[in-house]
């Protein structure tokens, strides 16, 4: 479990985390989603203790990560950024890291063979591709095998098998009730392996709920209308929250009304509908619609101050 | 070459360990000798060591006939003997650096705090760990040096000193202490730059240049200050004479502990206040 309240960090004047404050559950994998850029990062290295919290705390299975006996047994973490000596071989390098609680050799084997670095174990880091490198840090990130799983984008530069693969392993280990936490910058990837989302943009959170939640909320205001008085449809639609984006001939998307409001509406004006149809929305539009309006009142809020 | 195991299912682990001083000391002694770059290092150093001083006999022997009674009498077999120590502290020194400043340059000291978030240890084992494996190498080296150049200056009957002459036995060991504090200073300085390029330009800074910059102060100053430099100081650790405005050896040695000791502890607060 790990618990975020008030969560900030501030790098010289830039706000790189804002007041976050969520739970990450055991038994599920929870999505942490958010644009390259929002905060996912750092986030995580606030959970691990790299970097201190400029104020609020966080806590994994009920401590500050530094203060656990055994902290590998709590938290198997994979990083974005590199974080390994490109002159030591996988092998050392997972060797030394399990040295320091007395973790036997053969686990390291073990953790090696799982995610199929077997024949270059002896070789120096340096020499490796994106994809094994990320296969590193998850045996890595599972040495010593954690109540708590953070990845930080742990599918970039895997191959499908590999992706898919990754997919199962942590669906398998919320499955046996351990915390299971997953950045990634991509709404499709997260509906497929994620339970729970949390959703955050410039540092802030956006949304903390079931990805079923999710796409339903987000995929309700959208309507596809059909009508042969298209252009008076849109003056009548027209409002502050509501935008238009031109379908086929004859057809339009309005996006921030429901079905019913712009049935209604079309008929108090008299306009004939020959077709009324809410959209599922993607998923990845959901998400770009979320993180978007976010974005857009940040820069308005600056311009506004400026 | 990349097959994944078909299970994806995690192992358990049978039995849980937790952080212990001594296997932080094992972790960094696996990291320190599964780089090859360090592995040369240490190489090149324990090598220079030697051939210098053989290299300086057999030049001093060839050219002692043809040598001024001057020449003659500014050589000291100690000098010669020791000889590969300026040359091994700036291997030494290099290696210190890099030993924590390439786990800033390649990122892997976000896995060694990962491992172990109370940061600390790792520094001391860190320490710990260079400062055996380079004593361990050095005394060997200094003595083979001295033997080694001994003996070839005895086939030209020059220069003979006995190692149980006073002070010999010191100088030669003292060498060896030298070298080993050097990098211990060179490693605090690496963990307060945390950039390689950085870390050994502030070492030469204080080993190569801080000392000719005295001479541009008057004399007396120079005379005053220059004796508590760091290398000045610690050079007295196998000086054999004790010469004016310098410190002695047991001052000497005891002040560039404390240079160590404070670089270090600077080191240290840094480590655990910085984000990494």
């Amino acid at each position: 479990m790990i618990e975020a309240r008030d969560l900030t960090k501030d790098y010289g004047a830039k706000r790189a985390v804002d007041g976050l404050s969520f739970t990450v559950q055991p038994g599920i994998v929870t999505g942490f989603l958010g644009p390259n850029g929002s905060g996912k990062s750092t986030t995580m290295r606030l959970i691990l203790g790299l970097d201190a919290p400029t104020h609020g705390d966080v806590t994994v299975n009920g401590r500050h990560y530094r203060d656990h006996a055994a902290p590998l047994h709590e938290v198997g973490a994979l990083l974005e950024a590199r974080s390994v000596h490109t002159g030591r071989s996988a092998y050392n390098h997972l060797l030394a890291l399990a040295e320091t609680h007395g973790i036997p050799k053969r686990r390291v084997t073990e953790l090696i063979d799982l995610v199929g670095l077997h024949e270059v174990a002896r070789k120096r880091t340096g020499q490796f591709s994106l994809g094994m490198g990320q296969r590193l840090g998850i045996a890595q990130a599972l040495l010593g095998d954690p109540k708590t799983v953070m990845l930080d984008e742990p599918v970039n530069g895997l191959d499908p098998e590999g992706i898919h693969w990754i997919r199962n392993l942590l669906k398998g280990l919320a499955g046996e009730g351990r915390t299971v936490f997953v950045s990634s910058h991509l709404m499709s990837e997260m509906a497929l392996t994620a339970d729970h989302l949390i959703v955050i943009g410039r540092g802030k959170l956006i949304a903390d709920t079931s990805v079923d939640d999710f796409v339903a909320r987000a995929s309700q205001k959208v309507v596809l209308v059909r009508s042969p008085e298209l252009q008076r449809l849109r003056e009548t639609l027209a409002g502050p929250s509501v935008s238009f984006e031109s379908a086929e001939r004859g057809a339009l998307e309005v996006h921030g009304l429901t079905a019913e409001q712009v049935g209604e509406a079309a008929a108090e004006a008299g306009i004939a509908l020959h077709e009324l149809t809410p959209q599922q929305a993607s998923l990845e539009e959901a998400f770009m619609n979320l993180t978007r309006d976010e974005l857009e009142f940040a820069s308005d809020l600056e311009e506004a101050a400026a | 070459m990349t097959t994944l195991a078909p299970t994806a299912r995690l192992p358990r682990l049978e039995h849980s360990g937790r952080i212990a001083f001594h296997r932080v000391l094992l972790s960094e002694w696996t990291k320190l000798r599964s780089v090859r770059s360090t592995l040369w290092s240490l190489g090149v150093g324990f090598l220079l060591t030697i051939a210098f001083p053989i290299i300086f006999a057999f030049v001093t022997s060839s050219h002692w006939g043809s040598m001024s009674p001057q020449d003659r009498a500014d050589r000291h077999p100690l000098d010669i003997a020791l000889a590969g120590v300026n040359v091994a502290q700036l291997a030494i020194a290099v290696l210190g650096v890099l030993l924590i400043s390439a786990e800033y340059s390649t990122g892997s000291i976000r896995s060694t705090f990962t491992a172990v978030p109370k940061r600390l240890p790792v520094l001391w084992a860190k320490v710990i760990d260079f400062a055996v494996v380079s004593f361990v190498l050095a005394v060997p080296a200094v003595l083979v040096s001295f033997f080694a150049s001994q003996t070839i200056l005895a086939k030209h009957d020059i220069l003979q000193i006995s190692f149980s002459a006073p002070g010999v036995a010191r100088s030669v060991i003292g060498g060896a202490v030298y070298v080993m504090l050097v990098g211990i200073f060179a490693l605090a300085i690496g963990a307060i730059v945390r950039n390689t390029a950085g870390g050994i330009a502030t070492f030469a800074g204080i080993f190569f240049v801080l000392p000719p910059l005295m001479f541009t102060l008057p004399q007396s100053w120079n005379n005053a200050i220059s004796q508590y430099l760091p290398s000045e100081a610690g050079r007295q650790i196998f000086a054999l004479d004790h010469a004016a405005h310098t410190l002695r050896p047991l001052t000497g040695g005891l002040v560039f502990v404390a240079y160590c000791a404070a670089a270090i502890a600077i080191a240290a607060v840094l480590l655990v206040r910085r984000d990494v």
